[in-house]
């Protein structure tokens, strides 16, 4: 098996300024693993602005603050980019295994850095009672179908949760020529930024229902409608203000969770209410040489806080591989 | 009259307070740019925004390619271009900034790839 300096894993907005930053710091062979046919994560299908105004100064979207990373990284040779490469185990020794299209490969490193990013939080996690018809997605699913694959899921639609992906969701569904019915949400405010709230809903007069709840679900083969009711200070069901949405598409978005399964199967400790590394430092897990960043070690509002802390996970992989070799 | 809005120039959400007399802005307090100041004029007297959507791919390795506008364009106008957007198929190898539709639907503005393409 050959034994590299580093392994990052996951070609995100992480891993890659994770690699550029530990190449700046001296390391020279380094392997970038990322299960994508392209570089750039999530990126890639957030096509809204809103992003590197804190690191470059200006107004981006997605794909073109990866762009200037995926430029990045391509220039610099020391920086081996692994695609369609899916990491299935990591030991607590730094060996990782991992698929490619035909093959299973097997890799050594002095340092780990895992950029593995997050998931998103399911229907079954906030307990939707009704029936199980196609036409719920997740509302970063649905984001991948309308902007990667040129798929709209639905025609009528009702949001879940107020978060950032759920608002511009909605917006890009009315662009995109459906009818987006409401965004329900349980709490008394949204936990999307401002910003979403006033371009994405209010701009297109979208109902948006704070302190509501779906309580059920509708539909046979299809999503058919949902049944919402209001709730109070703790949550319960209020009796008498129960209405109806005929809708055919549902969206969930109501959080992410950290992705740190890898990690996790080579031993390092991890807080099961959160799925984050436990440690005592930032960018670190427990166990040494093995460095967790970007929105696997905790989840980010802004991509430009995941480029400026995943830029010390590589200065610090550096400094760990340093001291290993002197 | 005072209205309050939120500035959607960047994630900051800066929470403006606005004085406007016969549909102008006389008064402005709560922003932390200058970038503020030009939004809460705009808003009140003619909203504009940036539009971001994704257009088909012919021959590429992707199925759509992501664009938008360059400047932002009438809030009034977003529906109109989405109509146009819907029309364009592009091929051959793309940049990021690579100019689609120069001048888009009369606006001013131009249509822009948002992602390098082969």
């Amino acid at each position: 098996m050959r034994e590299r300096d580093l392994v990052i894993v996951g070609g995100g907005p992480a891993g890659m300024a994770a690699a550029i930053s530990a190449h700046e710091h001296g390391v020279r062979d380094i392997l970038l693993l990322e299960r994508d046919q392209f570089l750039g994560g999530i990126l890639n299908q957030c096509i809204h602005t809103g992003f590197g105004l804190t690191y470059f100064k200006e107004v981006l979207t997605g794909p073109e603050y990866a762009d200037r990373f995926i430029n990045k990284i391509n220039a610099v040779k020391e920086i081996e980019v692994s695609l369609k490469s899916f990491v299935v185990r990591l030991a607590a020794n730094k060996t990782l295994t991992y698929l490619k299209p035909g093959v299973l490969e097997g890799v050594g490193a002095k340092a780990v850095i895992m950029s593995t990013g997050c998931r998103e939080r399911t229907r079954e996690m906030v307990h939707i009672a009704g029936t199980r018809p196609a036409g719920i997605f997740s509302a970063g699913l649905a984001q991948k179908l309308i902007n990667i694959e040129g798929l709209l899921p639905g025609k009528e639609v009702v949001i879940v949760g107020s978060g950032d992906i759920g608002l511009i969701m909605a917006r890009r569904f009315v662009l995109e020529g459906a009818n987006v019915k409401a965004v329900v949400e349980i709490q008394k405010t949204s936990r999307g930024l401002v910003r979403n709230i006033v371009q994405c809903v209010e701009d297109f007069d979208i109902p948006l229902y704070f302190e509501h709840k779906i309580s059920r679900i509708h539909g046979k083969d299809r999503v058919e409608g949902l049944s919402v009711i209001k709730v109070d200070d703790d949550f319960n069901e209020i009796a008498g203000t129960a209405f109806e949405i005929a809708c055919d598409t549902v969206l969930i978005s109501v959080g992410l969770i950290p992705e740190n399964e890898l990690i996790e199967m080579a031993g390092a400790a991890i807080d099961k209410k959160t799925n984050s590394p436990i440690t005592d430092e930032l960018n670190k897990s427990s166990i040494p040489g093995i460095f967790v960043c970007g929105n696997a070690f905790k989840v980010y509002d802004l991509v430009d806080s995941v480029t400026k802390d995943s830029v010390l996970a590589g200065e610090l992989a550096a400094q760990y591989i340093k001291e290993c070799k002197g | 009259m005072i209205k309050k809005l939120t500035c959607i120039e960047c994630p900051k959400s800066c929470a403006l307070s606005i004085d406007i007399e016969n549909c102008r802005v006389v008064a402005l307090s709560g922003n932390q740019c200058p970038k503020g100041k030009d939004y809460a004029i705009t808003e009140i007297e003619n909203p504009m925004r940036i539009l971001t959507s994704a257009v088909l791919a012919k021959d590429l390795s992707v199925k759509m390619v992501p664009v938008r506008t360059d400047k932002a364009i009438p809030k009034s106008k977003l529906m109109e271009a989405m109509g146009q957007i819907r029309k364009i198929k592009v091929s051959g190898p793309l940049k990021a900034g690579d100019i689609l539709e120069e001048n888009f639907l009369g606006l001013g503005v131009n249509l822009i790839a948002a992602r390098q393409v082969l």
